[in-house]
């Protein structure tokens, strides 16, 4: 994937365009706002990594609100060390789509960028997820696998959809926190490893092989069995 | 004059003293004026009156019997006046007088006007007489008064005493405004040393309290309570310091310990790795205190406030009580939750889940395998709305309960589990913003808290009310 990280710190900057090319994407970079948003507009990207406060007069909010303006709807990542609650509701009231405080670790990051470019691909309401043998329908509410009726209760089934919605990516802790049950925080307890290895129970345990798999230091990935 | 003015009316004592003397001044007028009014106007009057009524019977006397009745009417009445005030004087057009008590006709009265106050000579003395003078057909004129020397003499008794009393209430006026303002002085005074002292460090000093529960009083009762609150914020900053000086020092020297050690002795990439991995996750740890400590002090900020709502936390807790109940269970806990189906409160949705996420995580981690914790709710008409998580870890020493919601205050029996001492603390700051309360009580055995919320916004009284109360009444709870 194509992507444009506007990050002002060297050593941010650095840590974050090897991280993308080690996994595979194509990285630009822009070192203040005006060339980010010189290069956002003009040219083709899957996803932006955003740094709020930038030299050149531009800063991300002014950026991000600049391109929105011109219907440019590549999504963007904030990534930003103003880190109280009302900053990150005034960045994704500017258009942003995710925000992500520093410090923070590149698989969260990563994980979240990804996210991010793959849902920018414009898939219109669906009704049907299918991952492999695994799948589901959202209309009436019924998982299969391999052809045999998976029950679930009303939050495994969301965790489940979250997870089949980013099939083949690495989902974090966080993002399911905040995707799954709209919390903003941190638990102390390992909630969320909790719920998906009950998930696993059902969704795993009586089948030969697993599809939710424990990405370390990372979070979790579903993906379909391998051959 | 401007120049002259401002300098005096700068002092707020000498405005006060310059307006309670000028409203002195006005009270003192205004009754001067009407004394005068009601005694020598009336006295006046009534002898305008006497002499209106007098002329009026002789005119009909005149009417009826011409000059000689008049003369009759006129003897006669000098003869029945007991009191001797009485003044008439009839002239023929020679000037020659007729009839009447004055010797002849007073000077200073032209003949052109109507009423007159002169001095007039009767007995040797030189009397003030009020007179009215009349032309009768042929040429005779007529004069009716009074003699009103003994009126004149009271009007300036009355103006002298008058003198006297406004030169009393000057005199007054001056001493009450100079009372006023050494007053307004005397109080300030000590308000704006306080104040000086605070501003100097001196952050003890408090403003005296007459105790006359006067308007200064609940003024040096406000600025107290707003000094103690001062004192307490920055207690709240030493302390903080302090913690953040010895409490992040730990895993910050930790980490650095490790990599330093791997550097040096690290046998193989795996030992580096390894290393690295383990400082990583003790520099999350700080990361993860910062971000408390910063949440802490966006939430006591009141910045969020303005996010505030009415909301239906039944299904908020029911989350909550499935996100954990599943990680209890794991922990060979069981968690028991008594939420009813609908419960309002008034507050930051986000807020409210994470500090009622922390009072989870506090009896997950405390709570021995096979306990009971229970999560409750409801509404109380004199409390509002409370949450209470209970567990049967082992609680919180009566001793502790105090500190256990100050940053960094880790309980004794705390020391081996990991965790960084905030957790409380955000609850704590969660409540006060909401104008709540949290309360820590003994559940026999375990801990009982209680996160008290407000269920409208109507009754927002006061941010401290619920926190000024004692903590053990969290039982009845």
């Amino acid at each position: 994937m194509r992507i444009l990280v506007v990050e002002d710190d060297k050593d941010v900057a650095g840590f974050v365009l090897k991280g993308l090319r080690e996994a595979g994407h194509v990285v630009e970079h822009a070192d203040n706002g005006r060339d980010g948003l010189f290069m956002a507009a003009s040219e083709n990207f899957d996803a932006i990594v955003l740094d709020r406060m930038l030299p050149g007069g531009i800063d991300g909010l002014r950026l991000l609100e600049t391109l929105r303006g011109q219907n440019n709807n590549t999504p963007v990542l904030f990534l930003s060390a103003m880190a109280q609650v009302d900053d990150r509701v005034r960045g994704l009231k500017a258009g942003g789509d995710d925000y992500l405080t520093k410090p923070f670790a590149f698989a969260e990051l990563l994980a979240r960028v990804e996210a991010l470019a793959r849902r920018g691909k414009g898939e219109g309401p669906i009704t049907k997820l299918a991952v492999g043998e695994l799948e589901m329908d959202l209309l009436s509410r019924g998982v299969k696998r391999a052809g045999q009726r998976i029950d679930l209760q009303p939050r495994e089934f969301r965790l489940l959809e979250f997870l089949m919605r980013h099939a083949g990516q690495v989902v974090t802790r966080t993002m399911l926190l905040e995707g799954v049950w709209d919390y903003h925080f941190d638990p102390q307890t390992n909630v969320i490893d909790v719920h998906v290895s009950r998930l696993r129970q059902k969704v795993d345990k009586p089948f030969a092989t697993p599809m939710i798999h424990t990405v370390r230091n990372a979070g979790y990935m579903l993906r379909p069995e391998q051959p | 004059m401007l120049g002259l003015r401002r300098p005096l009316v700068r002092s707020a004592g000498v405005r006060f003293g310059m307006i309670y003397a000028g409203v002195f001044a006005l009270g003192t007028l205004a009754l001067a004026v009407f004394l005068w009014w009601s005694t020598a106007g009336l006295l006046d009057r009534q002898t305008d009156a006497a002499i209106n009524a007098d002329t009026q019977g002789l005119s009909e006397r005149y009417g009826e019997g011409g000059l000689p009745a008049l003369v009759e009417t006129i003897e006669q009445r000098l003869a029945g006046n007991v009191d001797d005030d009485a003044l008439y004087l009839l002239t023929d057009p020679a000037a020659h007088r007729v009839v009447g008590n004055l010797s002849g006709w007073p000077v200073n009265v032209p003949r052109d006007a109507a009423w007159y106050d002169v001095q007039v000579e009767r007995a040797g003395r030189r009397n003030l007489a009020r007179l009215h003078r009349y032309e009768l057909p042929g040429g005779f004129h007529l004069l009716v008064g009074r003699d009103v020397e003994v009126h004149a003499q009271m009007a300036r008794l009355l103006t002298d005493a008058l003198l006297w009393s406004a030169g009393i209430a000057l005199l007054l006026g001056t001493a009450g405004a100079l009372a006023v303002r050494s007053l307004f002085r005397m109080t300030l005074a000590d308000v704006s040393a306080t104040a000086a002292a605070i501003s100097a460090g001196d952050l003890t000093r408090r403003v005296r309290v007459s105790g006359r529960g006067d308007e200064f009083d609940r003024l040096a009762e406000t600025i107290n309570d707003m000094l103690d609150r001062i004192g307490r914020l920055m207690d709240g900053v030493r302390q903080v310091s302090n913690a953040i000086a010895h409490d992040l020092r730990t895993p910050i020297a930790r980490a650095r310990a490790r990599l330093e050690d791997a550097s040096v002795h690290a046998a193989s990439e795996a030992d580096l790795r390894a290393a690295i991995e383990r400082a990583e996750a003790d520099l999350d740890g700080v990361i993860a205190i910062f971000q408390a400590l910063l949440r802490i002090a966006e939430i006591e900020a009141g910045a969020r406030r303005s996010a505030f709502a009415t909301l239906d936390i039944a299904p908020l807790l029911l989350d909550l009580a499935d996100l954990y109940g599943a990680a209890a269970e794991e922990h060979g806990q069981h968690l028991q939750p008594a939420i009813p189906p609908h419960l309002p409160a008034y507050g930051d949705r986000e807020m409210i889940q994470q500090a009622v996420a922390n009072l989870l995580d506090n009896a997950l981690k405390f709570s021995p395998e096979g306990s009971t914790i229970r999560i409750e709710a409801g509404a109380d008409a004199n409390v509002g709305t409370f949450i209470t998580v209970a567990d049967e870890g082992p609680g919180i020493p009566d001793a502790d309960r105090e500190r256990a919601t100050q940053r960094f205050f880790r309980g004794e029996t705390a020391r081996s589990t990991p965790g960084s001492g905030l957790g409380l603390s955000l609850v704590q700051a969660v409540a006060t913003l909401h104008g709540g309360a949290l309360r820590l009580a003994d559940n026999r055995p375990g801990l009982r808290a209680t996160l008290m919320l407000r269920s409208s916004p109507a009754v927002q009284v006061n941010a401290t009310s619920f926190a000024d109360q004692p903590a053990a009444a969290a039982d009845a709870a």
